[in-house]
């Protein structure tokens, strides 16, 4: 990577193309419900837009966007988001990861729904954080 | 040693597909995987899930909601897999920086 020098053609596509990627991965996350996709897909196209920045930008430029400690807290608090959902339902009175019993109105169809959205958008956190910390670790390992 | 390599990679494709052509045809109401009850004359649960998966959590996509609701454990299993992963990576990979005396910063 030492004698890397950036292209504005590669800069421009890429910064074009980002957003669009992002905006259809939050789109496979949320609508996981109704088609398929979830946390896990969308959170690896969310990794992918993350990642194309940093290749085409260089790892300076792209600190802007995501900077390098952010990973893995990014990843704890995803795993933290679905533990958490997991206690709020037996706080709630139900048993781990039931999520009829969330502490929160609506029948329990709908609670079920609710508590599926969280646990997605947990493992998407999750899988955006691990993916680019494990992207710049390489990185990083093959620069000395 | 190439030719001892090959000879394993067709050795196992071979055997993958002698199982493959053992799987019952896609659809078929009698095979024992899609069958309504097991051999033991309980009630199957990928019925269940076909029945009541719209009935408990109100979700169209049946495959969202045995991954996150009725499988919620293993998802979770998942995830941490994936998180112990990078935390692996970041703790062999990340080097402590050096500065041009040769000292290791933290």
């Amino acid at each position: 990577m030492r004698d890397y020098e950036s292209d504005d053609i590669v800069i421009l596509v890429s910064r074009t193309l980002s957003p669009f990627i992002m905006l259809f991965a939050l789109y496979v996350i949320f609508h996981g419900h109704y088609s398929p996709g979830g946390g896990f897909q969308g959170g690896t196209m969310l990794a992918a837009a993350v990642i194309l920045i940093r290749l085409a930008a260089g790892m300076d430029i792209a600190q802007l966007q995501f900077p390098r400690a952010l990973g893995m807290p990014l990843g704890a608090v995803g795993v933290l988001i679905y533990f958490g959902t997991g206690v709020a339902a037996m706080l709630g009175g139900g048993s781990f990861l039931d999520y009829a019993y969330l502490p929160l109105p609506g029948a329990a169809a709908a609670l079920r729904s609710l508590g599926i959205l969280f646990v997605e958008v947990g493992v998407g956190l999750a899988v955006v954080g691990i993916l680019v910390s494990i992207y710049d670790d390489l990185l990083e390992s093959g620069e000395r | 040693m190439k030719v001892a390599n090959f000879a394993a990679l067709a050795l196992f494709a071979g055997l993958l597909i002698y199982a493959a052509s053992g799987l019952p045809n896609r659809g078929d109401p009698t095979a024992v995987l899609h069958r309504d009850t097991s051999p033991a004359g309980t009630p199957s649960a990928p019925s269940y899930y076909i029945r009541n998966a719209y009935k408990d959590a109100a979700t169209p996509n049946m495959v969202t909601v045995i991954l996150a609701d009725y499988r919620g454990f293993d998802t979770m299993g998942e995830e941490t897999v994936i998180f112990a992963a990078g935390l692996a990576c970041l703790l062999i990979l990340r080097r402590k920086r050096k500065n041009p005396q040769g000292e290791i910063e933290p």
